[in-house]
């Protein structure tokens, strides 16, 4: 295996609503984390982009989006329908063939552009499942009651997630919700869903982000204190919710073994929780102790979701928490489809 | 894909409504056409799966092996709720146009639930374990749909 | 739903309605043909002027374009079909000509119809000139021109740098 890291991020500030199209979202982001990592275009072997296109409301849109990297000379350059995450999943085992050294990952979420509840329920079964359209945030409802039955989680757990994300979220840029609300507070507002409120659902924001990765040497060049990749594994759950344990999240944890989460202690860890029951199963899932590992300290999707980015996002903050030498080892995680049924989960360690 | 109506400026954009639509017909393959065929005729059939557990609606392949399913077992019309979650403001094109469940329903005779709407009225009516039946739609053409909704029996609540 | 061989085909439509945005370097564009002009715009790199300025950027040098530039009004036919199929949501009669025409200033072609000629006079090279709708009609869309015909000059010799949209 090839050593990779990332070794730049970049991220656009979240807006609850922007005119701009994804081509104008991207642009910045890919200037800006080339700038950082101060890298020519020409040595970026491979360009991989995650989006959409039922959130753009454009068939083959990511084909526009390859303007915003400057396709001339001719790049080389993939897609994938899906978070952003996954992308650079895809980079990373592009890096492994050996056919590049350096390769930009990016994603854009446009959540504005159209009803994002409906548009990510078109990812249920085709047949028995979309055509009464439960909505996605019904759909983890269903797996937030669940686990209430179980008693895997509570209620008051659930806002505690709510509570300190918002909180945490006071001092990241990127973030939009932010604010100190107490448990009490947060528990007295109204259902949206059942047993959903509002807070416990990740806020659809419109948002884009870039990651360099590059291998060995390139990586040290690039960046002073490399987020070495030393482990990264991507597993699914049937899409069928009923014969899933709702109340646990099984890819998740066989994901977290295989990228070794566990051979030593994690510092910090970024997890892809769109909603605030997912936090708590994906903490046990990935095996993290919340008093000795640092949970989602950016305030995570809870605070900014721009679906198809907010994956990837978690990779970045991971990265940067190593980048800034607050962590020596920290797990990225990212997750896709209803109820946790896809998990990608990274461990990134400083040297 | 049409375009509504051309547009107009908000803010430093223009910006248009813009619907787009897709009318598929899909070819539901060997296995859910049994299964939607016997719902036409107001019937509902599950398969077994390769740990003999009893799915409906019908898995094609058994969701851990991989392996084809090919017996069926015949379910009841009767379910127990095994978790559920409100919808306060229905959306289009849901099953209901008033507040309503939704619901995982495993139906008598089958071991893995379904997703469906539950007619509950309201939220304090519908719980884990509450015993419910299908309510078929008038008009059956094939299609998940078909079953309009579930109204809670009598004594619900378990 | 049919049955002939037992397998049920099921209507199963999706839709969804959005709100769709242009975004900010589109906006003179669109309003230059609310007022009747054709306005591109200039890469600050590469100096090619865009019209339309696709998603606000330029693709060869990945930059936000630049300052506005009035093109046109007339172009060059760079190359066309002749359309004899009908399809769900046909505007035109059949058959009509359909072609790439380089407005003069501009860098890259755009697609219009030709009309007020035979489809098998159109060819490549041909010089042509819009006609604007009523200008009742004109709004944020190329549709603000009813079509271009030929302008009756001599052809031009299209170098390859023309061919390029
Ligand atoms: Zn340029």
């Amino acid at each position: 295996m090839r050593d990779v890291a990332i070794v730049g991020t970049a991220q656009r500030p979240s807006q609850v609503e922007t005119n701009l199209t994804s081509v104008e979202l991207i642009l910045p982001v890919i200037d800006e984390v080339i700038t950082k990592v101060g890298i020519d275009r020409s040595e970026i072997g491979f360009w991989c982009h995650g989006s959409c296109d039922y959130m753009s409301g454009q068939p083959f849109s990511f084909v526009a989006a390859v303007d915003a990297i400057g396709a001339w000379p001719p790049i080389v350059e993939s897609h994938v329908e899906a978070d952003g995450a996954l992308a650079l999943y895809e980079a990373w085992v592009k890096i492994q063939t050996g056919e590049c050294d350096i390769a930009v990952v990016f994603s854009n979420g446009k959540t504005t552009s159209g009803p994002i509840d409906r548009i990510l329920t078109l990812q249920a079964d085709p047949y028995t499942v979309a055509p009464l359209w439960p909505g996605f945030d019904a759909m983890s409802a269903l797996q937030a009651q669940a686990c209430l039955d179980s008693g895997v989680v509570t209620e008051r757990a659930m806002a505690e997630v709510a509570s300190r994300s918002l909180a945490d979220a006071k001092t990241n840029a990127i973030a939009y919700a932010k604010g100190d609300h107490s448990v009490d507070e947060l528990l007295a507002r109204p259902y949206t869903v059942a047993p959903l409120r509002a807070h416990d659902c990740g806020l659809p924001v419109d948002g884009a982000n870039a990651v360099v990765l590059a291998a060995g040497d390139a990586a040290r060049r690039l960046a002073k204190r490399p987020a070495w990749i030393r482990g990264i594994d991507h597993r699914i759950d049937t899409q069928r919710l009923g014969a899933r344990d709702l109340t646990e999240s099984n890819s998740a944890r066989v994901a977290a073994q295989h990228a070794g989460v566990g051979r030593d202690k994690v510092d910090v860890a970024e997890l892809h929780a769109p909603y605030t029951h997912q936090e708590l199963l994906l903490r046990s899932a990935v095996g993290l102790d919340a008093n000795k590992t640092r949970i989602n300290p950016s305030g995570g999707a809870l605070v900014a979701n721009p679906a198809m980015a907010a994956g990837l996002a978690r990779f970045a903050e991971a990265a940067e928490a190593i980048f800034a030498g607050g962590a020596d080892r920290a797990v990225a995680h990212c997750t896709s489809g209803p109820c946790l049924q896809q998990n990608l989960v990274c461990v990134m360690e400083g040297e | 894909m049409s375009a509504q109506s051309i547009g107009a400026l908000s803010g430093d954009s223009f910006v248009a409504p813009l619907e787009v639509a897709y009318p598929y017909k899909r070819t539901v393959g060997t296995t859910l056409s049994r299964f939607f065929n016997s719902m036409i005729e107001g019937r509902l059939e599950g398969t077994r799966g390769s740990d003999g557990k009893v799915y409906c609606p019908p898995a094609e392949f058994d969701p851990i092996t991989g392996a084809a399913l090919t017996e069926w077992v015949t379910v009841g019309d009767e379910g127990t709720v095994s978790t559920w979650a409100w919808q306060s403001e229905p959306q289009p094109d849901q099953p209901l146009d008033r507040p309503f469940a939704w619901a995982l329903i495993t139906l008598d005779g089958a071991d893995v639930p379904m997703l469906h709407a539950v007619d509950a009225g309201s939220i304090d009516r519908i719980g884990t374990g509450t015993r419910v039946k299908v309510r078929w739609a008038a008009d059956r053409t094939g299609g998940i749909t078909d079953i309009a909704c579930f109204d809670l029996l009598e004594g619900a609540r378990a | 739903m049919s049955e002939a061989d037992g397998i049920l085909r099921v209507r199963q439509p999706i839709g969804v309605q959005y709100r769709w945005s242009a975004g900010p370097n589109a906006t003179s564009h669109l309003q230059g043909l609310i007022e009747g002009r054709l306005i591109g715009k200039r890469c600050p790199g590469c100096e090619l002027v865009y019209f339309p300025p696709r998603n606000g950027v330029c693709p060869k040098c990945a930059r936000i374009l630049g300052a506005d530039v009035e093109v046109g009004p007339r172009g060059t036919v760079t190359t066309f079909c002749i359309v004899n199929v009908p399809f769900l949501g046909q505007k035109v009669k059949i058959p009509y000509v359909a072609a790439q025409i380089l407005l003069d200033g501009a860098d890259i072609s755009m697609q219009h119809l030709i009309q007020e000629c035979e489809a098998d006079e159109v060819r490549i090279g041909m010089r042509v000139e819009p006609v604007w709708k009523d200008r009742s009609e004109w709004g944020p869309t190329l549709e603000s021109i009813a079509h271009f015909r030929p302008t009756g000059e001599p052809d031009v010799k299209l170098g390859s740098e023309a061919g390029a949209s």
